[in-house]
């Protein structure tokens, strides 16, 4: 199994309602995937599925080869999947920098070292200048930069960002997509929902389109984007 | 402040604290600053689960109530020492803190709250009913013994102060040392945001029930104290609701979550309590709970962060205006 990540025929549901359906796909390592879909497709239920934070009706969730099924969000921390959330949910009454110490102090127990990764981290995401402000006196862009920042503090294999480009402005939209490609360039995989497709389309190695919590299509961006059952999905059948 | 004036002040303070019953030698008024410090104790323990990691309890009544009675039966039954009795109890409390902690810390905010309230009326209501404790008519502790062994002083209420005030610096320094530690950070991650602490591998109920154990057993140190300093223990006396509200108002009203607040809220909660009982005597017992209960509506409405937060919060406005949330959106 070369893959990093396998999800096989995950479905979830909530009491009548079908929020993810037979999902399969894969992700290999240094692999930027984009997840897009319509509102209410099942994109942040399947997020959840895989970090941990809901457990999956049906089907397998397998990390390295290992399966990883129904693991809780904690031991997913520590396997190294970090995320950040579709609203964001820093710390807010601890500084940037104690944010990211929350994190990296999962390797390390000690203050002293914890604090030099956060501080790496945080210089890696371009906060370094608002290490010492509480993460509530942030902007919304910039909380967003800390939850990523937050995330690599695991040192994680793989990252699954949620809407981390959303209520961004364009100039902003265009570092959130160079970061990205720079976690890439550490070999760090990323998977990524997003509604903003001009951040995320020219930066995916593959997308996978979800409707109605089935996976519709999944493929290079340049032909997602001509699929016709996408187009259908978002404007409505002709 | 820096750190250097900090520990200029915190020398000035304890310096003060300890001259404080010589200057003062109405005995009175010496019993009243005894109160005062073991009050603040009570906070300062309280405050490393309810402060630090935002886990509310209005029940630590119960393990204050478990450390007296643990020292007490220990005393009276074996003739133990109380001061191995001090940490026995603090290990029962911390035992029976776990215990409950375990189904209680799956409820959330307020509920989580109400459980404690609940767990802490069972407690007592078992203990007035069960005869082999000493029932609703309680515990004498034997007198004959006196000194610090024996943790008995007859003579001088005195001694009860220092003890009191050094059991006050070893819980700040607890206190301190978990706020400067991994443990810290991860309290405050969980008291801020709990989906987000697990997602970076924090594991809710594990870190609560560290909070809870180190906040019971320095309770339950107070308790063995209270009871050694009264020589008479009773469940309406040391497992009451109202002692488990005044526990976490000393914290709530001096201010959550800082190191100092407890001791704030202490000092000026037990001056109520005694100009109460001077002023209105025996008829008007539960006059310093009507208070209590107007400062919990005061303190929840204008200032959520105590007196120590409230100061804190005016010289940030001061020195550093933030900007206006969308300024740079």
């Amino acid at each position: 199994m070369s893959a990093l990540l396998e999800v096989r025929a995950l479905s979830k549901r909530f009491g009548g309602l079908l929020a993810n359906q037979e999902i399969s796909f894969a992700i290999s390592a240094s692999e930027i995937v984009g997840l897009i879909g319509p509102n209410g497709a099942g994109k942040t239920t399947l997020f959840n599925c895989i970090a941990g934070f809901y457990p999956p009706s049906e089907g397998r969730v397998f990390l390295d080869g290992a399966e990883v099924t129904g693991a809780s969000p904690e031991k997913m921390a520590r396997l190294g999947v970090g995320r950040t959330f579709q609203l964001v949910r820093t710390f807010a009454t601890m500084t940037a920098l104690e944010n990211v110490t929350v994190a990296t102090l999962i390797r390390d127990k000690r203050l002293p070292t914890a604090r030099r990764r956060a501080s790496a981290a945080l210089e890696f995401c371009g906060l370094s200048a608002r290490a010492a402000v509480p993460a509530g006196g942030l902007t919304v862009a910039e909380q967003r930069r800390l939850e990523v920042a937050r995330a690599l503090g695991l040192e994680p294999r793989l990252l699954l960002l949620d809407e981390v480009m959303a209520g961004l402005n364009p100039a902003e939209v265009q570092e959130a997509a160079a970061l990205v490609q720079k976690i890439r360039a550490r070999g760090i995989a990323c998977l990524i929902v997003e509604h903003v497709m001009e951040g995320i389309m020219p930066i995916a190695n593959r997308v996978i389109v979800l409707d109605y919590g089935r996976k519709i299509t999944e493929g290079a961006p340049d032909q997602v984007r001509r699929d016709p059952a996408v187009i259908a999905a978002y404007l409505g059948e002709a | 402040m820096n750190r250097g004036v900090k520990l200029a002040l915190l020398l000035v303070l304890f310096a003060s604290a300890c001259l404080a019953p010589i200057l003062v030698t109405n005995p009175a008024r010496q019993n009243f600053l005894i109160l005062a410090i073991m009050s603040a104790q009570l906070g300062v323990a309280w405050n490393i689960l309810g402060g630090y990691a935002g886990q509310v309890s209005f029940g630590h009544a119960a393990f204050f109530g478990v450390g007296a009675y643990t020292s007490s039966l220990m005393l009276i039954r074996f003739g133990a020492s109380p001061w191995l009795g001090m940490v026995a109890g603090g290990a029962a409390a911390t035992a029976f803190a776990v215990l409950v902690g375990w189904p209680c810390f799956r409820l959330r905010g307020h509920y989580f709250a109400i459980a404690t309230i609940a767990v802490a009326e069972i407690l007592q209501v078992v203990f007035t009913n069960w005869r082999a404790v000493g029932g609703a008519v309680g515990l004498t502790l034997p007198i004959e013994q006196e000194g610090l062994k024996a943790l008995v002083f007859n003579t001088s209420k005195l001694p009860y102060y220092y003890i009191a005030l050094g059991l006050l610096v070893a819980s700040l320094l607890a206190s301190w040392l978990i706020k400067e530690s991994f443990l810290g950070h991860y309290f405050r991650a969980i008291k801020d945001e709990p989906e987000a602490a697990r997602s970076v591998g924090i594991s809710l109920t594990g870190y609560k029930l560290v909070a809870i154990a180190i906040s019971s057993f320095l309770t339950a140190a107070g308790g063995t104290l209270y009871a050694q300093k009264e020589l008479f223990i009773d469940p309406a006396s040391v497992m009451a609701t109202s002692l488990s509200v005044k526990i976490a108002l000393v914290s709530i009203l001096g201010g959550v979550g800082s190191l100092l607040g407890p001791v704030l809220g202490a000092a000026i909660l037990t001056g109520i309590e005694e100009a109460t009982r001077q002023i209105f005597g025996g008829t008007g017992r539960g006059t310093d709970l009507i208070l209590y209960g107007l400062m919990i509506i005061v303190v929840a409405v204008y200032y959520p962060d105590g007196i120590v937060g409230g100061i804190l919060s005016l010289r940030e406005r001061r020195f550093f205006r933030r900007p206006s949330p969308g300024a740079n959106a």
